[in-house]
Parts: C-alpha cells; structure tokens; sequence
C-alpha cells in the first residue's frame, strides 16, 4: 500500500485501502464506548472544513471525527447564498495553504472542486460531495453499517435506491461500492430522476410493487432534494409522497418482509419517508451516523498529508 | 529466520516467565488485579503469567491494550499501522493493573500504553512488568516486574519470539533498528 493525499472518489480506492478503512473503523467506533473517546493521534494537527453547500451532518461529523483524534478543527465559512466563481475557490486555496492546514474536507456544489483543490495544496483533501459526482465517506459509512448489519459478507446481498437518483452523489457512491461488495442493485424513481447512463444490469423500477417482487434486503431511501427543484423534476412533493415514500402502508410490507431502511439524511418528514419510519427496529439511520463519526476518523488517520500531491482520479 | 544462535532458549524464556510471575505473586497479594498486554508481543506474555497465576487468585483479569493511536512516532511513518484495537473487558476502576511489554527499552512504549490504559478508567494501582530490560531509557519510567536483564549496544535489537506470534519461543540479539 502507498501513502495517500487525498480521498476524491470510491474508484480510485485500491481493494487493500479499502479494506484498510473499513477495517480499522471498528477500533474507532469501540472508542466511543470508553470514558474517554478522544485519542491523541493527530495532535497538533489541523482540519479544516470547507463546505459551499449547507449541511449539518456530514460536516459535524467530520468535526466530531477530527476532534475525537485531537486534531483542531476549524470551520471555513464561506458565502453559500453568493454564486462561487472558480477564482474564488483558488484564492480560498491560496488561504489555507498560508495557514498550513493539514486536512481540508470540501462540499461543493460543482463536481471536480475537491479535485481541483486537490491539485494546488499539500493539505490532504477529502471530498464531502461534489455536485453529482462523489460523496465517498457516505459510502463508506453506508457499506460499514451493511457490514455491521449482515456480517460482514455482502455478496448476494441486495439493496434498492428509492427516490432522486438523478440528482444523488450519495446513490451514485454508495451504489459503486455497494456493487463492488458484490451486492445486486437496483432503482425506484420517477422516469425523469433516473441517470441515463444508468447500465442495464441495474433495475429501473416504477412503482413498489416491483421493488418488492424483487426481495431487497435493504431500501435506501434518498432525500429529494428541494433546492434541486427549481426545474420542476416532479410534479409535486404530495403525488411523490403517494408514489414513490414510504408510507405507513409500505412499511408494514417492509417489515412483514424483514427490510432494513437506510437514509442518509436529512429526512423529509411526509415526503421520502413517514414518521413511523423513524421508529422502525430495523431503521439504520441512527446507526448510519455513528458509524460515519467511525469511518470519518478512519480515513482522516489513513490519509498522509503533504505525502504525495494530488492523487486520485 | 533465526539469524543467530538465541540468546535466550524456550527453556530460559520459561524460567524468566516463571520468575516474573512469581515476583508478582509475591508483592500482589489482594484480588482486584488485571493483567494487560501490550499488543503485539506484551499480549502473549500477560497471557503465559495470567495461565501461572490464575490458580492463586480468586479472580484474576486479563485484557490487551493496542498503543498505536498513543504512538509518539507516527508523524514519522510512512504508512498508518493497521489498528488492533484494545480490549479490556471489565471496568478498570480501582483495579490493581500490570502491563506487559516483552522488552522495556526507551520507556515510550510503556508511556503511550500507560496514557491508554488512563483513558479507559481510572485504576488504583498501575505497575509494568518486561520479559526483557535492556537500559537505556529516555523517560522517567520504570519496570516493576522484569524477568532478564540484558547488556546490548546501542545499534543491537533484541527480538523476543513467542510460538503463539512467531512459531517459537526464543530470544535473539539481532542488528541494526531500535527496540
């Protein structure tokens, strides 16, 4: 294994780092049931977040991730409600090399900054999901929680992404690696919010019914993302709800059948999901951002900043 | 693999095991005591004295401590170590704990594992124990319990080999590295 700068996308992830993360994220979690959860690996190190696009979760938990491994964290705030123009994100660049950051996690709503960024620092970048591109934490999160949950084998396995497919880096990452673990895949979503490029031998479904002839295992349920509607992708948010959410109805066909419910949230209450979703047994969202705290701090130890300049594809 | 004659064989290696468990029996009489190895090498050596002991107490623990995340050095490593983890499985509070290395050398290793087992409760008591102490420490640490004294110069390594890790029971001096 040679030492990595950066984490941009699940492609580029040798089967060795891989496992090497995965792997090692079960110390970490361990961690948090102790007195003390912080250890002093990275000491005198700093994070950075940089994040052009709202989020709470994924940028708290690489908070708590990078706390928890001692490393300081600072938040870069940057204008979100302002249209960022590619010079700016250089100048930013530009700043955070002058304030010898270690570590920089980026969200940006354009696919490739992260990469860019990647190029011009000696700072280890990870992509915390750019544009529809990648969102590779997520998806390692996500497998660990399969892993967690079905023991570590996940071929043979099968999950099914409901809701806008189109408009997900978290489907398009997670669905990669899901399919890397030799899982079977397959899609729910209305005809307008499936990718194109979607290869044939992944199910395109239209309506419930087929997602449960085919027997998931697992249904990961996307959030639809309102600050994407502004082309009208749906109609509205109470006919998506009556087709494509998990309704009180549905779930009782999930848990008749055993189906575990993953989310990576934020939900939308009443629109990809019901209330009573939430307090399913076999709902993992809870357990979905614990293990990300986990696997964020597995990627932030295997990283080597400065060690190689832009790496990744 | 050997390179070198052993200079300890599994027969000497017994004798010191014996000897550091004896010492402990000794000076440890109450109940109340965990031992912890230090992984890797610490762990089958806390567990050959834990096979001694466990007959003369009437409850005596035993648990594994992984250091790496508490290494001062890691700055300096190529690559990440793949981590173990730690596992002590009882509450570490008010409990008398010996911590196993094989060699106590520099005093670094016995520091981040002491700073370990201190995030995971707050015991009575902490002692170490070493199958080997060579000298030559750069912090103010101290082994309670040590089995062998050995002189060796400064750019010797000594490598203690335990069946369970290594496929046999020796104790060799070796050139060139630290520890």
């Amino acid at each position: 294994m040679t030492p990595r700068k950066d984490l941009l996308d699940i492609q580029s992830l040798t089967d060795e780092e891989l496992d090497f993360i995965l792997t090692n994220a079960v110390p970490f979690k361990n961690l948090f049931k102790r007195s003390v959860k912080k250890v002093p690996t990275l000491r005198g190190r700093t994070v950075l977040t940089l994040f052009y696009e709202p989020s709470t979760r994924t940028r708290s938990s690489f908070e708590v991730a990078a706390s928890r491994l001692s490393a300081d964290v600072i938040n870069f705030s940057v204008n979100t409600s302002s249209v960022v123009k590619g010079e700016s994100v250089l100048d930013t660049i530009s700043t955070l090399e002058a304030m010898r950051t270690d570590y920089v996690v980026v969200r940006h709503g354009m696919s490739g900054i992260p990469n860019l960024i990647a190029r011009n620092t000696t700072a280890s970048v990870i992509n915390a999901g750019d544009g529809f591109h990648a969102h590779p934490t997520q998806a390692l999160l996500d497998v660990f929680t399969l892993k967690e949950v079905f023991g570590g084998d996940l071929r043979g396995s099968r999950i099914a992404f409901i809701g806008d497919i189109q408009h997900s880096r978290v489907a398009r990452s997670t669905n990669l690696l899901c399919r890397r673990m030799g899982m079977s895949t397959a899609m729910l979503a209305p005809g307008s919010l499936i990718p194109r490029d979607t290869p044939p031998e992944i199910a395109a479904f239209t309506n419930w019914d087929q997602v449960f002839a085919w027997k998931p295992d697992v249904i990961y349920l996307l959030r639809v993302q309102m600050e994407r509607q502004n082309v009208p992708f749906i109609p509205s948010i109470g006919e998506y709800h009556r087709i494509y959410g998990l309704t009180d109805e549905r779930l009782k066909r999930v848990r008749d059948s055993g189906i575990y419910v993953m989310h990576p949230g934020p939900v939308n209450r009443g629109v990809e999901l019901n209330d009573s979703v939430m307090t399913y047994e076999r709902c993992l969202i809870n357990q979905q951002v614990e293990n990300g705290i986990a696997v964020r701090m597995s990627v932030l130890y295997w990283l080597k900043p400065g060690s190689v300049e832009g790496t990744g594809s | 693999m050997p390179d070198s004659a052993p200079i300890l064989t599994k027969q000497d290696m017994a004798r010191c095991i014996g000897r550091l468990a004896e010492s402990i029996r000794d000076s440890c009489p109450g109940d109340e005591l965990a031992l912890v190895g230090i992984y890797r090498r610490g762990v089958p050596l806390a567990e050959r004295v834990f096979t001694l002991l466990k007959s003369h107490y009437q409850s005596l623990l035993l648990g594994r401590v992984d250091i790496t995340l508490y290494r001062d050095d890691l700055k300096n490593l190529e690559m990440m170590p793949k981590l173990v983890g730690s596992d002590i499985p009882f509450d570490l509070d008010s409990k008398h704990v010996i911590l196993f290395d094989e060699v106590i050398y520099t005093g670094r290793t016995s520091r981040a594992g002491l700073d370990e087992l201190l995030d995971h409760g707050r015991p009575k008591q902490v002692q170490i124990a070493a199958l080997i102490d060579r000298g030559g420490r750069e912090l103010p640490i101290h082994a309670d319990f040590v089995g062998e004294k050995l002189q060796v110069a400064p750019h010797q390594r000594i490598s203690v080999c335990f069946e369970e890790v290594d496929g046999e029971d020796a104790v060799y001096v070796r050139e060139g590295g630290r520890r």
